[in-house]
Parts: structure tokens; sequence; C-alpha cells
């Protein structure tokens, strides 16, 4: 392939100039490390990280009719959030199966805003496009946007010294919009690491401002560059699905564990019925995290699970975890064994080594 | 990146240093800094037979699993213990205590077949 067939969010110049080493991921030449991924994920555990997630794509829904239709497209109930604050939901098909997770927030000047997976804007759109209703505006603003996520034990001391300290941070789960320098910043106290942490949306002109700005304002806080390496043990480590690894139209967020994003309750959005029926007759599987109990090689995605001599299932993620320094990973088990404690058995390039079923998360950020 | 002037080396980026009868063997500079953090590192059993060109390691970063091959065949005849409980040695010292596996050889043909220093430069830096 040819760099012609990547896309580069508008902070690839930056990543360069970091040194970064790059991976295509879902359509986009991304930076995978800077200085290394075990140094990155310490940085993040222990001070401060900083990655771009320009690639994410960005929707906005306005109108009259927004809130009820968006309300049947998605999983969670917007009517729990108020005006400056966002939810984790999904997207599903009729099957009850994951199209995508995102975030959804409902803004202060009215309408939503969903931040979805790279690798899934064009079905995203194209689902929601398809179930367009009157009265509903859905408009991509992805290629407008940058995005950075500033995560880390320090961070919010990152955010006082880029913003100022008399600028008051968002709350957990809150968005604000924000000025510096002439840039206006849509800022939430979101992230996927585990740790404290901002979610930072700003027009892409600004992207390297950014960028340098808030490494500048962060290193005395040791605030790190941070790739997607890093950025895959540390939600592995909280047992945070990855859409394509561990959530797929194949599963529904009830066999995932995450039925708490989910309202049945809600009268009508697409899913539901499957999601009753399924409830009803109990899920067959369930995605566990587990633990290497021996000395092996890290566990990666698609390796055979065994149990009593039996293959009964596929990793979906796996790795070294960097906090705990042993093999971890998730799975999607037949429920009679989906328990915690359980002994299971990980095929490693045909040698099978002990694993046990843990409760999320793997590791507890202090 | 660092071509000690004193080792072979083979196109796939592992070193050979002949001390005697046994070729001690292990993974460029410029190899460690490609695959970067390495966490686990697979070695053969000792008294293995082995081939030039076989797969017989396998060193686990947190991105990948890479196979290692042999540079020249014989008997393995000893492993570095040190990797199980330390995997990042390779990183940090690849040339030294970073080292992987002793082959016994019979004669140096295959080590003397091995590029020097300066073909192995030129084809990392090519």
């Amino acid at each position: 392939m040819t760099d012609a067939d990547f896309r580069t969010t508008p902070l690839y110049g930056c990543h360069q100039q970091a040194g970064a080493r790059f991976i295509d991921f879902g359509g986009w030449r991304m930076p995978v490390q800077y200085a290394g991924i075990m140094a990155e994920h310490k940085a993040v555990r222990e001070a401060a990280g900083l990655f771009d997630i320009s690639h994410m794509g960005q929707v906005t829904v306005a109108g009259d009719g927004a809130e009820p239709w968006l309300n049947r497209m998605l999983s969670n109930n917007l009517e729990r959030i108020e005006a400056g604050e966002c939810q984790y939901t999904f997207l599903l098909n009729e099957r009850g199966g994951v199209i995508d997770d995102l975030l959804a927030y409902r803004l202060v000047e009215g309408g939503f805003l969903l931040v979805i997976n790279a690798s899934k804007r064009e079905t995203d759109l194209a689902h929601l496009r398809s179930h367009l209703a009157d009265g509903v505006e859905l408009t991509d603003r992805s290629d407008r946007f940058a995005g950075l996520a500033l995560q880390g034990r320090r961070a919010a001391q990152v955010f006082d010294a880029f913003f100022g300290e008399n600028v008051s941070r968002p709350s957990r789960n809150q968005v604000r919009r924000l000025e510096r320098a002439g840039t206006e910043y849509l800022v939430a106290r979101t992230g996927y690491t585990g740790e404290d942490g901002f979610e930072l949306f700003f027009d892409a002109s600004a992207a390297a401002a950014t960028w340098d700005g808030l490494l500048a304002a962060g290193a005395p806080a040791g605030l790190q560059p941070c790739g997607l390496g890093a950025r895959d043990t540390l939600r592995l480590e909280m047992c945070y699905p990855l859409n394509g690894s561990d959530l797929s139209p194949e599963h529904t967020p009830l066999e995932a564990g995450l039925s708490f994003f989910v309202d049945l309750e809600k009268p009508e959005f697409i899913g539901r019925k499957a999601l009753l029926a399924q409830r009803e007759a109990g899920v067959t599987r369930r995605l566990v995290p587990f633990r290497m109990t021996e000395k092996c090689p890290p566990p990666r995605a698609h390796y055979p699970v065994y149990k009593n001599g039996e293959a009964i299932a596929e990793t979906t993620s796996g790795n070294l975890s960097p906090t705990l320094n042993v093999g971890i990973g998730l799975a999607y088990i037949p429920a009679e064994f989906a328990r915690i404690n359980e002994d299971l058995q990980i095929d490693i390039r045909g040698r099978r080594f002990a694993a046990v079923i843990e409760k999320k998360p793997l590791h507890r950020p202090l | 990146m660092n071509v000690p002037e004193n080792l072979r080396y083979a196109k796939s980026h592992e070193w050979v240093r002949l001390e005697g009868d046994e070729a001690v063997v292990g993974i460029s500079d410029h190899a460690q800094a490609e695959l970067t953090d390495i966490v686990f590192v697979e070695l053969p059993a000792v008294g293995l037979e082995i081939t030039a060109g076989m797969a017989v390691a396998v060193v686990e970063s947190v991105k990948a699993a890479s196979d290692i091959y042999a540079p020249v065949g014989g008997i393995v005849c000893e492993v570095n213990d040190a990797l199980a409980a330390d995997p990042a040695l390779v990183n940090t010292d690849p040339y030294g205590q970073g080292w992987l596996l002793k082959v016994e050889v019979r004669g140096c043909e295959e080590v003397d077949a091995l590029m020097d220093a300066a073909a192995y430069a030129a084809q990392i830096t090519g």
C-alpha cells in the first residue's frame, strides 16, 4: 500500500517530530509509540500522557426531533444525562449486536455530540442515515475537529497549567466549553485508561499549537506523548472493550457484561427486542477477563481457550499487563464456566498455559 | 546504531561471536530497537540440533511475537536463563547480557559466510 491509502490526523507532523513509530489502524496511520509502550503506560499510571484521538469521528445531532430519535438509535437512556454531561452507550443492530460503542454528549447549547470509533465512522453514519427522521439534522464534523486525550494521575495538574488555575475543571463525565489563546475547546472529563483525564476537541487548525502547548505545560508533571500501544494496554487492564476485538455485531452488550449501558426500560430502541429475548433465555457466553497464572509468553487475540481439555473459546484481546507484569486478556466464555476464580488454559503457539478468570477491572488505579 | 566490528551478522538481524567451538548468538541493536520493549523470550531446549535458518527462539514485545532464526547450525549447548527473569536485557545490552543461546558448531564455514559489520551496517542503513 502507498501512503495515499491511509488517512493522517492534523498532528502527523508533530508525531514525526516526537519520534513516533506508526501503525495502520482502521485506515489511519497513527502513532503506536514514541519512547516505548512500557514507559508510556507507566507515565499514564504514575504521571500523565497525551494521546492523539483526532482519528475518532465526531457527529452532531440537532433539531427538535434529535432527542427522541437518538434515544431510539442508542442503547443507554439520554434522559439520564443533563446538559453538559455525557454517557457511554451503544449503537446496536436489530439482533442486539454491537455496531459501535461511543460517547454521547448533551451539549449545553442544545443538541448532541457523538464521539465514535475511527474504523466505524462510515458504518455508523450509514446506519444512522438509513434511520433518519424528520426534524433531525445529522452532521459529520470529523474532518473539522482534532482531538487529544490528556490522561493520568496528574492530568488535573496539567489541565490547570494549560488552561489556568482559576479555570474550573469539568467534573467526571461533564463537558465544558473553554477558550484559550483564541481557540475554543470542548473539554470533557472522560477517557479510556482508568485514570483521571480529559478529552479535548477543537478546530483542526489549532492542533499543533495545542499539542505543543499541552506538552510544554505538562512537562513539570511528567507529561509524555503516548501512542496506541499504551492506549491498548491501559484499556485492557481496566477491561474496557475494544470494538472490532471484544465487541462485534455478533455479540450483545449483555454478553459483553455491559448491560449497565443498556436501558431495557426504554420503550423503544434498535436491538431492544432481541436483548429482552436474550435476557429472558439467559446469555450463553460472557466476556470475562483472565490472568495467566504461570510463566508464559503474553497471550494475544485469537488464541484458543481450553477447559477440561476441550477448546471452548478464543481470546478477543490479550497482552502483557505492564502494571501487573503478567499476561491478561478477555474472552467470550460459555456461561457455565464464566465465573470468577474458574481455571482456564490458554493455548499459546501450541502449548497450554494456566489462567484464571478474574473480577473486572484487572487493575484498580489508586 | 551499534554494530560491533568483532561480530558476524545474519540478514535476519542475529549476531554470532565464535568462542572456540561455541557460537554465541543474539540479536542486533537494530533488531532490538525495531522490536521495541521485549517482555518475553522463548528459548530452545539445550541439546536441540539446529540448522542455519531454523526458527529457534521467539522474542515477544508488547506489540507482537517475532521468530529468531539460527544464523548457524549445530547443537544448542546453553541458553541465557537470565532472560526469563529479565527479558529487557535484550533491549539494554543486546551484545552482552542479552545474548540468547550458544551453539556447538562444526567448523567455522557457516560463521565465515555471514556478513561482517560493514556489510550488515550497510544493510540496515540501506
